[in-house]
């Protein structure tokens, strides 16, 4: 709990104008000896770190402190839908594990909806010390006011120290719903989860359109929650044997009420997943026009990928979102992708720098996307590719 | 239908760079765009609005955030509301629900609340379904399509990864429209200047039912940023080297040895 103060018996026309010169949201004003900070200030501290000592300070309100010794374990919502695990709860149950054997807490699962013997038994395989479960005929497709009802309960009952949901389209929508009822924090998209000894969570993701890193932290409230996207962790192995425990908790059906009715539900026409492509070509604003795509799409056929792109080329109607990778897109984590005309914002590469073998063609030799690719093509795109399709067509003769 | 539409201010351009000495953010450029998500949300709310039916529109944000208000208005919204407080700053996705939670139970009776997916700023997705909670009305994310239903009921269809659902809501509820499902229009200038003022108002904290100031901004907020830092990289940079002739046989050289050809 922080507050600005500012001290008006230090202000002086000089160090107004310094203060308002290293705010980076112009958020303050001076006049006839008033400084002002509007509503533009996101508290970020800059002017009491680096602004003319004592004019404006940083006050720290005492608060209520939680009990972090009552809050433990580290617990995984598991996907469960039209009798199917996702496995990014896969992913996060071996993060999880990762993150206990530092405060020694338990691993819990959650696991919400109906029929789920076998996802269980899956369950126990990975590691988890308990799985509680919430099997319930009324849970048999997501809705998410009872299932919201079954994770506050699980909440409530166990008081987890972290949790952690996969943003999926389904993990999204519960875990604010059951963050703001238990009002807590809740960090979207976390490339990176780590663990202090105090049972701290630590955690890292994009910010400020990607170009940052911010890390954060729950320090006054409990349940720590977090989501993060699928393929972001590896899958664990399974354990030969298992020891878990499962407790299976019946909630009485008026807990369960529900004000939306599923009229239908129809699974989506196959289409390959970019998420699951082993090869991609990915292009970015650095195209140019857009009869510059015929010959990306060319590579892309050549090579039998999976054509895809940045944020840019969906907001300009070129491309449909689902082809986007990035945070707000897809993450890949492919054998082989190309990406061409790409700069490589921290967003584009958290969606897709796993991937094994990554080539990237720009024609800035500066561009950030070198960083992460294993070869950068420093070149024009519109000499390279005719030339690199060309090349492929005549594959046999190539000496290497 | 008297619908709300929760939008957002973002930066235009969004590169911003921190000083690796003092820690201090480097932005380039300040100027602002209505968050193209929005967009979609406000194309959405004007078709469906009925003569007679109002589209308020929303936002929670600094003094110059009266700017996305007023091109909502152009575009048709018959009021726009700015819940504007220094006491608001510092709001993690908690705060902010909360802020809007209380603005809107000041508005008066509505039937729906539209947002965007996600803001291209903070990119979280997550105030829309927290303020849904804390309003105590159901809602449902990813919604690609509406239809009037009876019995203050609303019939939505919206994805899931690999499925689409279609479900009967009731009424008040709060939907997160997907991109790409309109074509939103654009500001009208006559709509300008047949206008004799501008319909936006201003909130502050001292508007609101709960004027607790610990439930705001920096102090309401569970999350704390407790440093940021410029991203790091895994690979050290392997450029090759030679004229466009060159860097293609370099490549397909390496395609070739990995068996893409």
């Amino acid at each position: 709990m922080k507050r600005l103060n500012i001290h008006t018996d230090r202000i002086t026309p000089k160090n107004s104008e310094e203060l308002i010169r290293i705010c980076p949201f112009r958020s303050i004003s001076y006049q006839e000896g008033c400084l002002e900070i509007d509503s533009g200030c996101r508290m970020c501290g800059i002017c009491v770190k680096n602004g003319p000592t004592g004019v404006i300070t940083m006050e720290e309100m005492t608060s209520q402190k939680v009990d972090k010794g009552e809050w433990v374990g580290i617990a995984v919502y598991v996907e469960y839908f039209a009798g199917r695990m996702h496995n990014v709860s896969k992913e996060l149950i071996g993060k999880a594990r990762e993150l206990a054997s530092i405060t020694h807490h338990p691993v819990y699962a959650v696991l919400i909806g109906w029929n789920t013997d076998d996802c269980v038994k899956q369950l126990l395989s990975y590691g988890v010390d308990k799985v509680f479960v919430y099997d319930n005929r009324l849970l048999e497709f997501y809705k998410t006011e009872p299932y919201a009802s079954a994770f506050t309960d699980f909440i409530t009952r166990v008081k987890p120290s972290s949790i952690l949901v996969g943003a999926t389209h389904i993990g999204r929508s519960l875990a604010p719903r059951v963050a703001a009822r238990v009002r807590t924090g809740l960090t979207a998209d976390c490339t990176v989860l780590q663990m202090k000894e105090n049972s701290d969570l630590v955690q890292i993701r994009p910010a400020f359109g990607g170009n940052i890193m911010a890390q954060i932290v729950t320090p006054n409230h409990r349940p720590q929650f977090c989501t993060v996207r699928y393929k972001v962790f590896s899958e664990p192995i399974p354990y030969p044997t298992t020891q878990g425990e499962v407790i299976q908790i019946q909630l009485p059906d008026d807990m369960l009420i529900n004000s939306v009715e599923i009229l239908a539900i129809n699974e989506k026409q196959k289409e390959t997943d970019l998420s699951e492509a082993k090869v991609i070509v990915a292009v970015g604003r650095g195209i140019g026009s857009k009869r510059n795509l015929a010959m990306v799409k060319e590579l892309a056929d050549l090579l039998g990928a999976q054509l895809s792109c940045t944020r840019p080329l969906v907001e300009n109607g070129w491309f449909l979102g689902k082809q986007q990778i990035g945070l707000s897109g897809r993450t890949v984590n492919a054998d082989l992708i190309f990406t061409i005309g790409i700069s490589g914002s921290v967003q584009f590469a958290a969606g897709m720098k796993e991937s094994k073998c990554i080539i990237a063609i720009n024609n800035d030799p500066n561009a950030p996307i070198f960083d992460y690719a294993h070869y950068g093509v420093p070149g024009d795109l519109r000499e390279v590719l005719p030339e690199l399709n060309n090349r492929i067509k005549e594959g046999a003769n190539i000496v290497v | 239908m008297n619908i709300i539409v929760c939008i957002k201010q973002v930066p235009a351009n969004t590169r911003v760079e921190v000083d690796p000495k003092t820690g201090a953010l480097i932005r380039d450029g300040i100027d602002n765009k209505l968050n193209p998500y929005d967009l979609y949300a406000l194309e959405t709310a004007f078709l469906l609005a009925e003569q007679g039916e109002t589209v308020r529109t929303l936002t929670m944000g600094p003094p110059q955030a009266k700017e996305a208000l007023l091109e909502a208005v152009y575009m048709g919204a018959d009021e726009g509301v700015l819940v504007s407080d220094r006491r608001f700053a510092g709001a993690d996705v908690l705060a902010t629900a909360y802020t809007l939670s209380q603005a809107i139970k000041g508005l008066g009776p509505y039937d729906l609340i539209l947002c965007g997916k996600q803001t291209t700023d903070g990119d979280t997705a997550q105030v829309g379904a927290e303020l849904a909670e804390l309003l105590g009305i159901p809602h449902a994310g990813n919604v690609y399509a509406i239809q009037k239903a009876a019995d203050s009921r609303i019939v939505v269809s919206n994805t899931l990864e690999n499925f689409t659902i279609t479900q009967s809501i009731l009424l008040p509820c709060l939907l997160c429209m997907d991109g790409d499902i309109n074509t939103p229009r654009l500001p009208s200038y006559k709509r300008k200047i047949s206008l004799f003022s501008q319909p936006v108002r201003e909130l502050t904290l001292d508007d609101l039912e709960e004027r607790d100031e610990r439930n705001y901004g920096l102090m309401g907020s569970p999350t704390q940023v407790e440093r940021i830092f410029p991203p790091q990289n895994i690979h050290t940079r392997h450029m090759l080297k030679g004229n466009s002739r060159e860097l293609t046989t370099e490549i397909a050289g390496i395609l070739k040895k990995h068996r893409y050809i």
